[in-house]
């Protein structure tokens, strides 16, 4: 049984200039105490498919246009696109069952309220403890994610600590609700390599500790490799690959997966090897093809490519990839 | 060493800021940014410098370059522009140069920033930004100068009716190529890229560096490619020198520092990099704790309280960066007596 299944969502943005498709038609799930990794470069969505989920959507210019995001919890599903983002349901989902965080953890915390303020805030309001027993709590979940003298941390504020403390902290707070559910966007990428790996450590073993499954949206293909146990790799938009972590990167078949395989240097080879670059760029998201969005860059783009959406198939056992190739 | 084709040599160069504090703006303490580093490029490679964020990597380029003042220290440059004739080069120390000199080595020495929003002038075009350069250094003008804009943006893969655009009319990885363009207008012998490729997606950041890469056999230029990103450097550069604060722990040819790290730290930041393999699971080597502040460096060697090999003697004494042969530098107490663990090859 799965805990998140998202079913052809599409989040719109209205603009003056005109309307962004960020989320076209996406389908996933998420099986409880497991990793999605989602990748993608900046602008194919993976952000806002978070965001959906959260129910954290400015509306407007933002709308989700159709779909269903089916929350299952205690044998019963929940349609989170259903609920008002502003009402109770969805307000004691929200940083309780389903915690998110992000990537620039100095701009996602408040700078006025110490750590344990903005930890207690949340245990406070979804867990009904007195002031007192949140506290202690939130010592308990700064001890947790490894902070140092944390009775002592808990009373600073963020600015007291380095960038690699902060996105602990923010860790601390999303877990002390013991969430089923973790969104971790780009949470390592505003970190030094040392720090990253620190981090990605402790995700790994509070995973275990917490049982929580984790949404881990990336575009590190190293960090997937490391963190995912399922993967969807996103472009304009749409999933144009979808499989375990393993089949991804052994038998990677959608051709901007390739793509993003090659153009990373890696530490392993011992020649120096030339880059295999994806030519040209990403669409302007006002102008996206009239059929498959990789075409235009794709190297083994056909003549159907140019008209037809390629559907997101099976192409190996619980493997899929939407490309015209694999008719 | 030998010292036939050194197109930079760096010295015992270092940079200070000092701490002002109280009504008095009285300095209290110096950040060591760049803390007496040597190192020296060679005409026609790619010295990559890596280190982590605060490490001083930026600071060295801006140092080099005097966009900063440097606190003490030698930067020697054999310029080709200033060399006087029937000379091949003139040696010039960069660091004491007058202004009037400093103003000729800007020929030779240019430099492209890592954030190409920011580094680019949103109310010029392009081919005003691109033909600049020319302008401020009298090298050409009206139809010259034109033709010389139209032939750097093609040899940056941009065509020449770019030229009446603006910035924020192109995407990042053809801003940065902008950059680059601007970078070459007066064909400069070296060129200091700072994180380059740092804010761009991947598939665009493998255009950048064939780009890099092509431009540098073409005009045969030499680099000091500043980034934090190992694998990055590793594709690009022909020898590494690995900082932390604000000293050189480790410099070598790039091979042998993936296959052969002296250094405590590089061993630990190559085994951080993340692996785009699902299947490699060698325990990472973590190192504790965060990068201590430059203010208030540690005891001895600045990287004991991380080392996981630190002994009582590397709490006293500072080590000494010292060549081990080979143009293999190190900055450790046991480089010679240490087996640190490779990156992962094959």
């Amino acid at each position: 049984m799965p805990l998140i299944e998202v079913r052809d969502l599409k989040t719109y943005f209205y603009t003056e200039d005109g309307v962004v498709r960020a989320v076209d038609g996406v389908d996933f799930t998420i099986e409880p105490e497991k990793t999605l990794g989602v990748v993608g470069e900046s602008g194919c969505g993976k952000t806002v498919a978070a965001l959906s989920i959260m129910g954290l959507i400015q509306i407007p210019p933002g709308k989700i246009e159709t779909g269903e995001i089916l929350y299952h919890r205690d044998g019963k599903i929940t349609e989170l696109t259903g609920l008002n983002p502003k009402g109770r349901e969805y307000r004691s989902i929200r940083g309780n069952e389903i915690a998110m965080i992000f990537q620039e953890p100095m701009t996602s915390l408040n700078p006025v309220y110490t750590i344990g303020n903005q930890i207690m805030e949340a245990i406070i309001l979804h867990q009904h403890l007195k002031k007192k027993e949140a506290r202690k709590k939130a010592i308990e979940m700064l001890y947790a994610v490894g902070i140092p003298v944390p009775e002592q941390r808990v009373d600073e504020y963020p600015h007291q600590l380095s960038g690699g403390m902060r996105q602990r902290a923010m860790i601390a707070m999303a877990l002390s609700c013991n969430p089923s559910l973790l969104i971790a966007d780009e949470p390592t990428t505003a970190l030094d390599v040392t720090i990253e790996a620190q981090v990605l450590d402790l995700m790994n073993g509070l995973r275990e500790n917490f049982n929580t499954a984790i949404q881990f949206i990336t575009h590190d293909l190293g960090v997937i490799a490391q963190m995912a146990d399922n993967v969807v790799i996103m472009y304009l938009g749409k999933i144009v690959e979808s499989a375990t972590v393993g089949e991804i990167f052994h038998n990677t078949k959608h051709p901007y997966t390739q793509g993003l395989m090659n153009s990373i240097p890696s530490l392993a080879t011992t020649k120096k090897e030339r880059l295999i670059p994806i030519k040209g760029v990403v669409p302007d998201p006002f102008e996206v093809p009239e059929g498959c969005g990789f075409e235009p860059r794709c190297p083994q783009a056909m003549e159907i490519c140019k008209t037809k959406i390629p559907p997101l198939k099976e192409v190996a056992s619980g493997h899929l990839a939407a490309c015209w190739l694999y008719e | 060493m030998s010292s036939d084709n050194i197109l930079l040599d760096v010295k015992n160069l270092k940079k200070y800021f000092p701490v002002r504090k109280g009504v008095l703006r009285r300095v209290v303490a110096h950040v060591k940014a760049v803390d007496d580093i040597d190192m020296y490029i060679k005409e026609g490679e790619t010295l990559g410098l890596v280190g982590e964020s605060g490490c001083g990597k930026t600071t060295t380029g801006r140092t080099i370059l005097r966009l900063l003042e440097p606190t003490a220290g030698e930067v020697r440059f054999r310029s080709k522009k200033l060399a006087g004739q029937g000379e091949e080069y003139k040696e010039v120390d960069v660091a004491t140069a007058s202004r009037k000199t400093l103003k000729a080595l800007r020929r030779d020495m240019q430099v492209i920033f890592q954030d190409p929003y920011s580094s680019l002038n949103p109310r010029m075009t392009v081919g005003a930004i691109v033909g600049e350069p020319l302008l401020v250094h009298r090298v050409a003008k009206g139809r010259e100068r034109k033709d010389r804009v139209c032939e750097l943006l093609a040899s940056v893969g941009l065509k020449p009716d770019h030229m009446k655009r603006y910035p924020h009319e192109f995407s990042g990885g053809q801003r940065q190529r902008i950059g680059v363009a601007r970078a070459l207008a007066l064909d400069p012998q070296l060129i200091i890229a700072d994180e380059p490729v740092s804010a761009l997606d991947v598939s665009i950041q493998a255009q950048v560096l064939n780009m890099l890469e092509d431009l540098q056999e073409e005009f045969s230029l030499t680099y000091l490619f500043i980034a934090h990103d190992l694998s990055v450097v590793k594709h690009i550069s022909d020898r590494v020198a690995v900082m932390y604060l604000g000293k050189i722990v480790e410099l070598c040819k790039t091979e042998e520092l993936f296959t052969n790290p002296k250094h405590p730290y590089t061993e630990a930041l190559m085994s951080a990099v993340p692996v785009p393999d699902p299947d490699y699971n060698v325990e990472r080597i973590l190192l504790e704790g965060d990068v201590p502040s430059p203010v208030n460096p540690p005891s001895g060697c600045y990287f004991h309280p991380r080392c996981r090999y630190a002994k009582d003697a590397c709490k006293t004494e500072a080590p000494v960066y010292r060549d081990l042969g080979n143009e293999h530098f190190a900055t450790c107490h046991f480089a010679d007596s240490l087996s640190l663990r490779p990156v992962r090859t094959g």
